[in-house]
């Protein structure tokens, strides 16, 4: 199963910028490899990358073949209230994580 | 100074040339190869009528790659990120791989920093172009080349 890791300070000033890392395993098959029969392996890759601060949307990233596997993000946003960071990932073959951070800012 | 071409330094000039001739041959045949018109056309899909300028945006890029299998990329904007002047998006495209979009970046004036980082995969050694859209509605490019040495996408990882 796919596993998220994600870095975002647990405290911060209000209106400090901070940055958050994101990286989730996921093999981002490109569609362009061929198997050792000759077969074609179909693309399986994460699509969209989408993160939320207390609920509006603060980050979103398409992603596209040319992403390495295992997809490293880094992103900064402004620590505005305390609160979570929900991220989530989907792509192709119904591939959807989801996972929250919580914030406190001071 | 007249220099003697010595034996040596022919063959592998000679050598040399045949090796860039056989390698080109191979990679005209290779299918699913991006063209810089295949990233003019990606560009213009992004970017529409707009013209795009030169400057704001830095790539950072390591200048050699030993694997391109995943290339750390970061983009970087120059730019306040206020409400008012803000970076609305990042794009970024390449050259020569089978196609030409990496990824698109959406942010606003809550990122506070418009700096985003990635790893990337490059088939060949090739310019990294990442296109930026502002709340003004401009569009600022910035470029970086790669020496790419192991391809992504054809060989093993």
């Amino acid at each position: 199963m796919a596993s998220a890791l994600i870095n975002v300070p647990a405290r911060a000033k209000r209106g400090e910028i901070i940055e958050v890392k994101t990286l989730i395993s996921h093999p981002m098959e490109t569609g362009y490899r061929r198997s050792q029969l000759g077969a074609l392996i179909p693309r399986d890759i994460i699509r969209l990358f989408v993160c939320t601060y207390n609920g509006t949307e603060v980050f979103r990233a398409e992603l596209h073949p040319a992403i390495a596997a295992n997809p490293f993000i880094v992103f900064s946003t402004v620590a505005t209230e305390s609160g979570t960071l929900a991220f989530r990932w989907t792509g192709d073959k119904g591939f959807s994580v989801a996972e929250s951070v919580a914030i406190t800012v001071a | 100074m007249k220099r003697r071409t010595s034996r040596r330094r022919f063959l592998l000039t000679a050598g040399g040339a045949a090796a860039g001739f056989g390698l080109a041959s191979v990679l005209q045949v290779t299918p699913a190869r991006a063209t810089p018109a295949a990233m003019q056309e990606a560009i213009s899909k992004v970017v529409g009528p707009a013209h795009v300028n030169t400057g704001r945006v830095k790539l950072e890029l390591p200048p050699l790659v030993e694997n391109g299998n995943a290339v750390p990329l970061t983009v970087s904007v120059e730019s306040p990120m206020s409400e008012s002047d803000h970076v609305r998006a990042i794009h970024v495209f390449t050259e020569k791989n089978p196609q030409p979009d990496v990824a698109s970046f959406h942010l606003g004036p809550r990122a506070g920093r418009a700096s985003v980082a990635t790893r990337i995969r490059l088939a060949d050694t090739q310019t990294v172009l990442a296109i930026c859209e502002l709340s003004d509605g401009s569009f600022w490019s910035g470029s970086g080349p790669v020496v790419v040495t192991l391809a992504a996408c054809l060989e093993e990882p």
